[in-house]
């Protein structure tokens, strides 16, 4: 048992973003223990994507083409996965916290008996053992752990996306690229995915928004959203709110931000009435700067903040927003 | 006709714990309770019993609530019999007190088993102490049933089931066939809070206890494949400015200025 295996995952504009931060993840394990890197890419038909894999970081590219592999149906991908992982035998098979890969990983670690980590934001290799040691945020991010996996068998390494930079690509490096014809029949689905809805919201995605405007349960209510609203529209940024106010049915699901909701990376992040608990905190720990107004000054969010204001927001944000407006105005 | 729901619950530190009063111990290398602060049922799993409850309400169905654990506080996982769910299980025992993922699925899944016939596996998302979401993965693994994960809605129909997967922009829709196994998201709604009925009459029912023994598994079969080498609070060098004027309204004009000249706005 040897060897990295990376699951590789593709979307419309060819290999995915968590593809190219596990290949340069695997490239570095790699080189420290001596290992080669392999990459199963799942789809309908595979092209570029393996010669992209290969100037990323691997050795070996396996292309496992199957219509059954066009959605992301994960009862295929899990069994696809599986078919590679059990021929090649890989000591550490890394895959995405995605859609796709949160539900892939687990379940091929249980079916191969291997350890499995999930969610995991750090990961190191010790050169002799090859044994992985990872660190992953616990207790809605309250606390890390970290964790090494015991005896000797195939580890399953689960990483968070945007959490590792991929490497640049270097075209030059050489691999080979194999055809890996994996055995897949409908049989293998048994949850199937039928349809996809899509509810973008309207207006600027939170998750690339650079500025985002979120309140929380100290609202009261569902009308001062409004207010969040033109604040937001005022700043060219996204709406945004806890998860406490989503569940209370002020403001819709799609707005949720937080460890069960968005992760957003904006570079101002104004906070109304929101305490700060750490399930929210894990979707939004990446804002360059937080501005929190709350009423309680033991509030967990102005651990995080770089500007506060202990007080009323009903007090405080009608004379914040026509500032904001006059300034804008100069 | 009626249908067997097992629900998976699990006993956690309350996540609502303020920071302030959040502890490790770093010899024990786990979270400290807080002082009169009693542990609740993970969130998720209570949105798990709401779903089972509704399918109870369209359809008809028995619900067996099962926890793994040692320790547990009686009143905290009464609750999803006072929601409405018909028996509990515990496997408790000073074993089960510290499992980690792939022992906690094997012992959930053999009490399943051994609970008797099932249609639908339900669990929370993840557990908000260990935020794994990797035990009810393992345990479809292990019954050998479909799994469908992050439930916003679940309907039965034509003997399976149709889920609603929620996603961050929206959500996919996911047929399986029954027994299967689904894990619930918060976006199914917020369960609901026992009737005083509901309270009388799961304080006259008594929870099946089992041990690790009843279920087939012993010390060894519940090893680690993970060890946990370290667990610590995360340190914030963050130093919060605090804005202040004359009043709650001028605090609000200084903070839209002090933006300015940080260039923020």
């Amino acid at each position: 048992m040897q060897g990295i295996l990376v699951l590789g995952e593709l979307d419309s504009s060819g290999l995915a973003g968590i593809t190219g931060e596990l290949l340069s993840l695997a490239r570095s394990l790699a080189d420290e223990t001596g290992d080669n890197v392999s990459v199963s890419l799942q789809g309908a038909s595979v092209g570029g994507e393996a010669d992209d894999s290969i100037a990323l970081g691997a050795d070996t590219a396996y292309k496992v083409e199957s219509p059954l592999l066009d959605e992301p149906q994960i009862d295929a991908h899990l069994s696809a996965l599986e078919q590679v992982a059990r021929q090649t035998e890989p000591s550490i098979i890394l895959v995405g916290r995605t859609p796709l890969g949160r539900d892939v990983g687990p379940r091929l670690a249980f079916r191969l008996g291997a350890a499995v980590a999930q969610d995991c934001v750090e990961v190191s290799v010790n050169a002799e053992t090859g044994r992985v040691k990872a660190t992953r945020p616990v207790y809605g991010g309250n606390a890390m752990a970290s964790v090494s996996f015991a005896g000797d068998g195939a580890q399953v390494v689960i990483v968070r996306p945007k959490t590792i930079e991929a490497n640049e690509p270097d075209p030059t490096r050489a691999g080979s690229v194999e055809e890996f014809s994996a055995d897949l029949d409908e049989s293998v689905i048994r949850a199937r995915l039928v349809e996809t809805v899509s509810q973008e919201s309207e207006g600027v995605r939170l998750e690339d928004a650079g500025v985002v405007v979120s309140g929380g349960r100290g609202l009261g209510g569902p009308e001062p959203f409004e207010q969040l609203q033109s604040l937001s529209d005022l700043l060219g940024g996204a709406l945004g709110a806890s998860r406490a106010a989503c569940d209370a049915g002020w403001i819709d699901h799609s707005h949720q931000v937080g460890l069960t909701g968005k992760t957003i990376t904006p570079d101002l992040y104004i906070t109304v009435g929101i305490s700060g608990a750490s399930q929210h905190m894990a979707g939004c720990s990446a804002s360059k700067n937080i501005v929190a107004i709350n009423r309680d000054e033991d509030a967990n969010i102005f651990k995080s903040a770089t500007y506060g204001v202990v007080g009323d927001w009903n007090k405080v944000l009608p004379s914040f927003m026509e500032t904001i407006r006059e300034l804008k105005d100069d | 006709m009626a249908i067997n729901i097992v629900v998976c619950a699990k006993q956690v530190v309350d996540p609502e714990t303020p920071a302030s009063a959040f502890r490790i111990d770093p010899d024990t290398k786990s979270v400290v309770p807080a002082a009169g602060i009693p542990p609740v049922v993970n969130g998720f799993d209570e949105n798990a019993v709401e779903a089972a409850l509704q399918i109870k309400e369209a359809d008809g169905a028995n619900i067996t609530v099962i926890s793994v654990g040692n320790g547990f506080v009686m009143d905290v996982m009464k609750k999803p019999l006072s929601m409405g769910a018909d028996e509990l299980i515990l496997v408790d025992d000073p074993l089960t007190a510290e499992l980690d993922a792939f022992a906690t699925a094997q012992v959930l899944a053999e009490a399943i088993k051994k609970a008797g016939d099932f249609d639908l596996v339900l669990c929370g998302r993840q557990a908000s102490d260990w935020d794994n979401s990797m035990v009810p993965l393992g345990v479809a693994e292990l019954l050998g049933v479909p799994s469908v994960t992050m439930a916003q809605k679940i309907e039965t129909q034509n003997g399976g089931i149709v889920v609603q997967r929620a996603l961050t922009d929206g959500y996919e829709v996911v047929q399986a066939p029954l027994p299967a196994l689904v894990t619930v998201s918060n976006e199914l709604g917020e369960p609901r809070y026992p009737t005083l009925r509901g309270i009388m009459m799961a304080g006259r029912k008594r929870p099946t206890v089992w041990s690790a023994a009843d279920v087939g598994l012993d010390e060894s079969a519940l090893a680690p494949k993970l060890n946990l080498e370290d667990l610590y609070i995360p340190v914030s060098d963050k130093q919060c400015e605090f804005i202040e004027g004359e009043d709650e309204a001028d605090a609000g004009r200084q903070l839209a200025l002090k933006l300015r000249e940080a260039r923020l706005v």
